[in-house]
């Protein structure tokens, strides 16, 4: 009976009820080697990035807190430092994955054209740059416009492409970087007759 | 008599009669610091003679000596290098507020060094302030380079730019800065013409760009010049056309819509680069103007991708022209058929960092694998320096590696699922890294990862005998492992360990060994609180620095950081570091 204590205790499963600090689930001295790494580090009483994420969320109960950290899923446990990767370099992957979430979402913006009974709507994404759009344009509301030039605008067609920009401005497409545009870009309008003639116009 | 003791007799002699200005000039051109270290232990009069040449001063750890000790070692410094934090603190494990601050340093600077001229500073601490002071106090400084540091905005290169009378080199690179504006860069003079580094690629708000076209036609000696995102292809076209003898470039974005007339200009200014031997940008996955660079890309020795997310057809049609090329960093969205590329058209690589694109989602089977290692290590025999993250490794992968590429000085291995087996085998990643030991009789730095057991470290202690740096996280069972390091590795000067095993019995197996390290780092070990005291009050010359461990919930846990001083404990350690 003495020497047996120890399967005696097993028995009475004593773990299962003692008092400690400590995860759940976790104890205190394991060789590292015969468990999975999941539990290995689990048992580190290692509160995950996730972990404490949600607990603050919890409390201050705003969800908007927890959507700024991290984009993985919330299930996967991220531990603090690893993978061993600068802030620097962490902070401008988190960057580029942003703005290619924000593009696969769509750009949509309203397009009118002078004289036409409809608008339409197209996602900016979809396109590659002005000449792109510009084609997709003239298909859509069968119609040409003429040549760019930085001077002259769009020469050559009654018509001319516009967009209005976040402050509110009138500009004609193609004057700034592709990307820019794609992002200042609020609605877009086919000018056409004397106005669209207007635009570009030296004084 | 022994003709070789006589012999031996008059030499000693003569060295000891050594006129001190000839010896003086000899000395004054020996640059490396560590053979100015030898040089300064021969004799009284070489120390004497050695510390009034000494020009540059590279402090390895900004505690380990005090301003005051070094300006009165040596009188005539005009360079300076300083490194701060732990390198752990690049990964978030030492909380703010820490130290390492530049101040305190530029203050004696300012009164012994009044000429002083160059400034390298790595993980420190700096403040606008300082910036400013800097820029006022030192009426000769030529070159600022900031690499990992972090407290101060761009508010301080301000300062720099409009101070700065002969500023030679800017170099801001991967700091935590607090990214206000880019109106530095407008803050140069008018009539400004004496840079020859300005590396401002990872600022991300807009610089005027007429000021940018201007500082690059006035500065013809500007060799390096690596812009940010904004800078868009039409205008790197205009700075390249105004520089063409610069050595490293940078571009900013690639995403610009160009007509042809465009693509032509830019792909002429290219050619007209005929001195590039490194390229570094951050494009985007979709550009479609990379041929633009092929010219350029003959005499390249080093290409720098980390920040562009190309595909493996991309990298491989670029690579084609790079058939120098000696270092190439490069993110895992290339995958093994890139590697594959660079291995067969770079058969002079000698050094290769594949850095994760996405390195928290443990669910994708992206990135690179054993087989892309094992490729570039078949078509590169040169190859000696390795920072590779994966998703999956074997022991067989790495044994084949390192036999192909026995000349190892750096293996960092970054297996990124913590404790992950060999995935063929379930083995532990024992074998693999005991073959980079064995075989590997130059390897100076190790980064380890992946399920480890002490036999891991048992190998370590007993093969690598030029071993400096040690990395561990997430590895070894007991104590014996941490001791095999301590009581093997001759040369061991910096370990740093996470999440492991060792406790105190590890520790302390170390009196010997850390008077003749720079540095040890422990967090989130089994290390206690009582085992540092035991510790420090054995070894009264090492700081032995605790933190408590926010990270962990037992609220038992500390971050160990012990380091060899003649300064002294920390006179300006925060609250949370507690210095035994």
């Amino acid at each position: 009976m003495g020497s047996g204590g120890g399967g005696y205790e097993k028995d009475l499963n004593l773990e299962a009820t003692e008092l400690r600090l400590g995860l759940p689930g976790t104890t205190s001295s394991t060789a590292a080697t015969d468990q999975e790494p999941e539990a290995r580090h689990a048992r580190n009483n290692k509160r995950s990035l996730v972990d404490r994420c949600e607990e603050e969320a919890s409390k201050d109960a705003s969800r908007a807190l927890q959507k700024d950290h991290d984009s993985a899923p919330s299930s996967k446990a991220q531990i603090v430092g690893w993978p061993p990767i600068r802030s620097y370099r962490k902070n401008s992957l988190q960057a580029t994955k942003t703005e290619t979430e924000t593009s696969l979402t769509g750009i949509y913006v309203k397009v009118s054209m002078d004289g036409a009974p409809y608008l339409r709507k197209i996602d900016l994404n979809v396109y590659k740059g002005y000449s792109d759009l510009l084609k997709a344009l003239e298909n859509m509301f069968k119609f040409t416009i003429g040549d760019y030039s930085e001077r002259e605008g769009y020469k050559g067609s009654e018509f001319a492409p516009t967009y209005e920009d976040k402050d509110g401005d009138w500009m004609l497409v193609g004057d700034v970087p592709w990307e820019m545009f794609m992002t200042s870009c609020k609605r877009l309008r086919i000018m056409r007759g004397s106005e669209a003639r207007g635009l570009g116009c030296a004084v | 008599m022994d003709p070789s003791k006589s012999r031996d007799s008059a030499e000693s002699t003569r060295v000891i009669q050594f006129p001190n200005d000839v010896l003086e000039r000899i000395l004054s051109l020996i640059d490396s610091h560590r053979d100015r270290s030898a040089v300064s232990l021969v004799s009284k009069a070489w120390y004497n003679a050695e510390r009034w040449t000494r020009r540059h001063v590279f402090i390895g750890n900004c505690y380990a000596v005090s301003p005051q000790i070094v300006a009165r070692r040596f009188p005539n410094i005009r360079s300076v290098t300083l490194k701060g934090k732990p390198r752990f603190s690049d990964f978030n494990l030492v909380p703010p507020n820490w130290g390492a601050e530049v101040h305190a340093w530029l203050a004696v600077f300012a009164d012994q060094y009044p000429l002083l001229e160059e400034l390298r500073l790595k993980r420190m601490t700096v403040t606008d302030e300082s910036l400013k002071f800097l820029a006022r106090k030192f009426q000769k400084f030529r070159a600022l380079s900031l690499l990992s540091c972090d407290g101060f905005s761009t508010n301080g290169l301000e300062a720099i730019a409009t101070d700065c009378r002969h500023l030679t080199e800017l170099d801001i690179q991967e700091n935590g800065i607090d990214d206000i504006s880019g109106n530095w860069l407008s803050c140069f003079p008018e009539n400004f013409t004496s840079l020859e580094v300005l590396n401002f690629a990872s600022l991300s708000s807009d610089v005027n760009f007429d000021a940018l076209e201007r500082l690059v036609s006035q500065c013809k000696s500007l060799k390096i010049l690596k812009v940010n995102k904004n800078i868009t292809l039409e205008q790197l076209q205009r700075l390249l056309v105004r520089a063409p003898q610069l050595t490293e470039l940078g571009t900013g974005s690639f995403l610009q819509e160009l007509t042809a007339h465009q693509y032509e200009e830019l792909e002429r200014a290219f050619i007209g680069c005929k001195n590039l031997h490194a390229l570094s940008g951050s494009w985007e996955a979709t550009t479609l103007y990379l041929p633009v660079l092929y010219p350029a890309c003959t005499n390249l020795t080093f290409l720098n991708l980390s920040y562009a997310a190309l595909p493996s057809e991309e990298l491989a049609k670029l690579v084609a022209h790079c058939p120098h090329l000696q270092r190439l960093w490069v993110l895992d969205t290339i995958e093994d058929v890139g590697l594959q590329a660079v291995a067969s058209n770079c058969p002079l690589l000698e050094e290769l960092r594949v850095f994760p694109a996405d390195p928290y989602d443990q669910d994708i089977n992206r990135g690179v694998t054993e087989s892309g290692f094992l490729a570039v290590s078949l078509g590169c025999r040169k190859l000696h320096y390795v920072l590779y993250f994966c998703r999956q490794m074997t022991n067989a992968a790495v044994a084949r590696i390192v036999q192909n590429c026995p000349g190892f000085t750096h293996f960092r291995l970054c297996i990124m699922k913590p404790g992950q087996p060999d995935y063929v085998t379930n083995e532990p990643m024992d074998e693999g890294f005991g073959a980079v030991v064995k075989t590997c009789t130059n390897l100076r730095r190790l980064g380890v990862s992946g399920l480890l057991t002490d036999l891991t470290f048992e190998y370590i202690g007993r093969y690598a005998k030029n071993l400096e740096t040690l990395s561990v996280a997430f590895a070894g069972g007991s104590d014996r492992g941490m001791q095999c390091i301590l009581d093997g590795c001759p040369k061991l000067r910096k370990l740093e360990i996470r999440d492991s095993p060792f406790g105190n019995g590890a520790l302390l197996s170390g009196l010997e060994k850390y008077e003749s390290m720079r540095s040890l780092w422990m967090s989130a070990c089994k290390v206690t609180l009582n085992g540092c005291k035991m510790l420090a009050r054995q070894r009264p010359r090492l700081n032995v620095e605790v933190m408590k461990d926010e990270d962990m919930d037992d609220g038992q846990s500390y971050k160990v950081y012990v380091y060899r001083t003649v300064a002294g404990p920390r006179t300006d350690a925060p609250s949370f570091v507690h210095t035994l």
